[in-house]
């Protein structure tokens, strides 16, 4: 009986002991934070939020504003002064520029994503009637959405290469033109506002956005992590992979679109575009510091992380391979798109559908590992 | 054997437990259908979708533009009278038709508790429970009962315990209890919860969650019935749907099943808070207390009434079993994987492509998605074989009217289950349009090539 009563009394003191020694866990894990940066078994999310706002997003924007604002200057320089010197320099920091801006195209969050950044920076094929009907009437108002279509870099595009068939005749536009102070208003017009909506956006990130930014670190539909990863995966599918290469291609449409390439006036600089793209969209996928080798945490670290939970494929290798592949592709492909497409689109074809094997291991793999939610909505995951 | 049966039928037990569940329900429902409107969902998701996906049979059943908020007013304003016992039969049928109505729009928004929420109700139709504690037995005496047969408690009862023990059936596979999926996907992702945001980081954390889960979900039912463990079982009831609550984008669900499950509490405890609210609005909660039984009469009404709770039932207890009529994994072609308990089940996440094929001019071109579908309808539209066909059809009619004469519809899909990496799902030299929407077998559907063992 007495042993009974000693195997019941151990019995309790076991059970409290379990239950103290849980109560411990729960105490300790709630004194180191789920933030502790000194936890390296654990991920740390806001430690990618950082290093994508500090390393990344912030100097990309920071230094698209620096080549806007020398794409300003040049096109001031260029009205006030025509010549073929100022119009190659002009063109030479459109070039700049543009390259630039794909740097930071897939970050539409915060005041980008407010002011329609992508839309009124980057909106292609450019609604070439509506140009020439502001510059002829003489009065237009980009600030309304129905002249998004008609500014950005689409419309130095035309207004830089495409209103004359040679360099006199385009100088001649500008210079002696009956219109030829509404054509310099215009363009005067439109690198300014590039300039000045992405001052907006810089001045927005140093000012406050970037800190809530950082502490918008938790798991919802709303939170930073998840926002960009849905904006990252959106740019790429619908802005790189479609908007560059598919749409041009036919992909989406009953008949090839060869207009519809990025600079199609330039003709000879839609790959180079697109490159810098890919390289923009990989570097943010591995967390490489802006303008430089060094990485941080970002989409590879962090699904090495959660690999290492579930013990499954290595999804960041492959991911990597893939973007690798499409570039290899994309580097067969001539400067000029457009012709390209027009002669034989069947390389281009196979350009996007290596950046299309990217959609599905990016889109179903790496979600699914990451977890991340679509959008607010009740759903228990059946 | 029919003895016993016929003792049982008129068993008699107090009618405050049905009365308390049936104001609580009502009450949660209110709120339920409250949150909907004011979260903007009606709106979101069905009237700005240009496209619904139907159920089999009801693709009639569709939003009705701005008359859709009246569904909704209409739900809500029943809720609350079945909450007051006003017309109470009346307030039922009209609750269950228009919330099953809701549910039947559109199936991306399928939820369990919403299946749940269709069917208690459908079965509250045919319940004593507004005997008390109603404004329809306070006004008229001669429906006002203390007692009412024990059967229409225990079927409230058996129909929980049907829904948690076939949940915990569903748990009872290799992917759940071997591999800790798909807890192992969703609990690290929780990372800022807080407090025990970094133990959900670790390993053995998601399988105590996934063993817990399943033998939580077994076992509740016994706990609960049973008179000596009622309180044990129902302190595990908020625990684990409080947990829930804290971790998933569940809403309302933990609560009404928190909530619910009061109904297995002792009587006195019932008695105790519906004295405590008849007192506290000033109402006269003691003439309830008349000492009537309520036995329903020999007549081919309950007689009726038998057999339709028995094929309720048993229908209950098979439907979920139907998936057996199917070849292939369950998970992965879901064939019989609805109106199961099959809750929190898996992790499914798919990208789907749409060819269009003019075999006039020999074009293929894909398909904008977003151009018909949002977001979340997409989302499920990808992982799921009869969302695809169903939009696969729709696609045909919608570019027939643009100016194909007869479109071929191809689809490239891709789809992870669990962790595992993503595979081919439906057989892309399949033209959709060639396949009629039906319950048979989907053979459009390639092999998953991995098994998950276990119910």
């Amino acid at each position: 009986m007495n042993a009974f009563i000693s195997f019941g009394q151990s019995l309790i003191k076991s059970f409290l002991a379990v239950g103290a020694f849980g109560l411990l866990l729960l105490l300790v894990s709630c004194d180191n934070g789920p933030v502790d940066p000194g936890d390296t078994d654990d991920f740390n999310r806001e430690t990618m939020l950082v290093n994508w706002a500090d390393n990344i997003i912030v100097p990309s924007f920071t230094a698209f504003q620096a080549d806007a604002e020398a794409l300003a200057a040049a096109t001031d320089a260029f009205v006030q002064s025509v010549s073929q010197e100022n119009l190659d320099e002009l063109r030479q920091e459109w070039k700049d520029a543009y390259i630039s801006w794909q740097n930071v195209s897939m970050f539409a969050l915060g005041k980008a994503e407010a002011i329609a950044l992508r839309t009124r920076i980057n909106t292609y094929p450019l609604d070439k009637e509506q140009v020439d009907s502001n510059i002829d009437g003489g009065s237009w108002n980009l600030e309304l959405p129905s002249n998004y279509i008609s500014q950005g870099f689409p419309a130095l595009d035309y207004l830089l290469y495409g209103i004359g068939d040679s360099d006199a005749e385009i100088l001649d536009l500008y210079q002696t033109g009956e219109k030829a102070s509404n054509y310099r208003d215009y363009l005067q017009q439109v690198s300014a506002t590039i300039y000045s909506l992405i001052q907006d956006v810089v001045i927005d990130w140093n000012q406050g956005y970037r800190d809530s930014f950082v502490q918008n670190n938790g798991n919802s539909a709303t939170a930073s992590v998840d926002l960009l990863i849905n904006d990252f995966l959106f740019y790429y599918e619908k802005h790189l992979r479609a908007g560059k290469v598919g749409i041009p291609a036919g992909v989406f449409s009953s008949g090839l679109l060869p207009t519809h390439v990025e600079a199609p006036y330039k003709q000879d600089f839609s790959k180079e575009l697109l490159l810098q793209s890919l390289d923009a969209v990989q570097n943010f996928f591995n967390g490489v510091k802006f303008g430089g080798t060094e990485t941080g945490e970002s989409l590879d670290s962090y699904l090495d992380y959660l690999n290492s939970i579930k013990d499954g494929a290595d999804l960041s290798q492959l991911i990597n391979e893939q973007f690798d592949a499409a570039r290899a592709k994309i580097n067969e492909l001539p400067d000029n798109f457009a012709q390209q497409i027009e002669t034989d689109h069947i390389p281009v074809l196979q350009a996007y559908d290596e950046l299309q094997k990217n959609v599905v291991l990016m889109k179903v793999d790496m979600l699914q590992a990451l977890n991340v939610n679509v959008d607010y909505v009740d759903a228990d995951g059946d | 054997m029919n003895s016993t049966l016929s003792s049982y039928g008129s068993k008699t037990t107090d009618a405050a437990p049905l009365a308390l569940f049936r104001i609580l329900f009502g009450l949660m429902m209110a709120i339920s259908i409250l949150r909907f409107y004011l979260n903007g969902w009606i709106e979101k998701l069905y009237l700005e979708p240009a496209f619904h996906f139907t159920y089999l049979g009801f693709e009639w059943v569709k939003p009705l533009g701005g008359f859709t908020y009246f569904i909704f007013l209409i739900c809500g304003i029943s809720a609350l009278l079945v909450a007051a016992g006003f017309k109470y039969r009346f307030a039922i049928v009209s609750f269950f038709l228009s919330f099953t109505y809701i549910e039947l729009m559109d199936k991306t928004t399928y939820l369990n508790h919403y299946y749940f929420v269709s069917v208690m109700s459908f079965l509250m139709i045919f319940l004593p429970a507004h005997k008390a504690y109603s404004v329809d037995a306070a006004r008229n005496e001669s429906i006002r009962f203390q007692f009412i047969p024990q059967w229409s408690e225990d079927a409230i009862k058996l129909m929980l315990f049907i829904v948690y023990f076939y949940a915990g059936l569903a748990k009872l596979n290799s992917d759940w209890m071997l591999e800790a999926m798909p807890l192992k996907i969703w609990l690290p992702s929780k990372y800022a919860t807080p407090i025990i945001g970094d133990l959900l980081q670790e390993s053995w954390v998601h399988y105590l969650f996934s063993w817990f889960g399943a033998i939580y979900d077994l076992s509740i039912g016994f706990l609960l019935w049973n008179k000596r463990t009622v309180w044990i079982g129902f302190f595990a009831v908020v625990v684990f749907h409080l947990m829930t609550a804290l971790l998933f984008p569940i809403g309302m669900f933990p609560f009404i099943m928190i909530l619910s499950t009061m109904i297995f509490l002792p009587v006195s405890f019932h008695n105790r808070i519906l004295t405590f609210f008849s007192t506290a609005f000033r109402t006269k909660g003691q003439i309830f207390k008349n000492g009537k039984k309520y036995i329903s009469k020999a007549n081919w009404q309950s007689q009726g009434l038998k057999y339709v709770l028995l094929l309720f039932f048993v229908l209950q207890v098979l439907i979920p079993f139907r998936y057996l009529l199917y070849p292939g994994e369950l998970f992965w072609t879901e064939e019989g994987f609805r109106f199961s308990w099959r809750v929190m089940l898996m992790e499914k996440a798919g990208y789907t492509a749409f060819v269009i094929e003019d075999p006039d001019k020999g074009h293929r071109f894909y398909v904008e998605n977003s151009r018909f579908l949002t977001p979340f309808q997409e989302k499920q539209m990808s992982a799921q074989a009869d969302f695809i066909l169903e939009y696969a059809h729709f696609l045909e009619e919608t570019y027939k009217a643009e100016g194909i004469r007869d479109p071929k519809v191809f689809v490239e899909s891709y789809v992870a289950l669990n962790g595992r990496r993503s595979r081919v799902f439906v057989d892309p030299k399949v033209d959709l349009t060639t396949i009629r929407r039906s319950l048979s077998a989907r053979d459009w559907i390639l092999p998953f090539e991995d098994e998950i063992k276990g119910l």
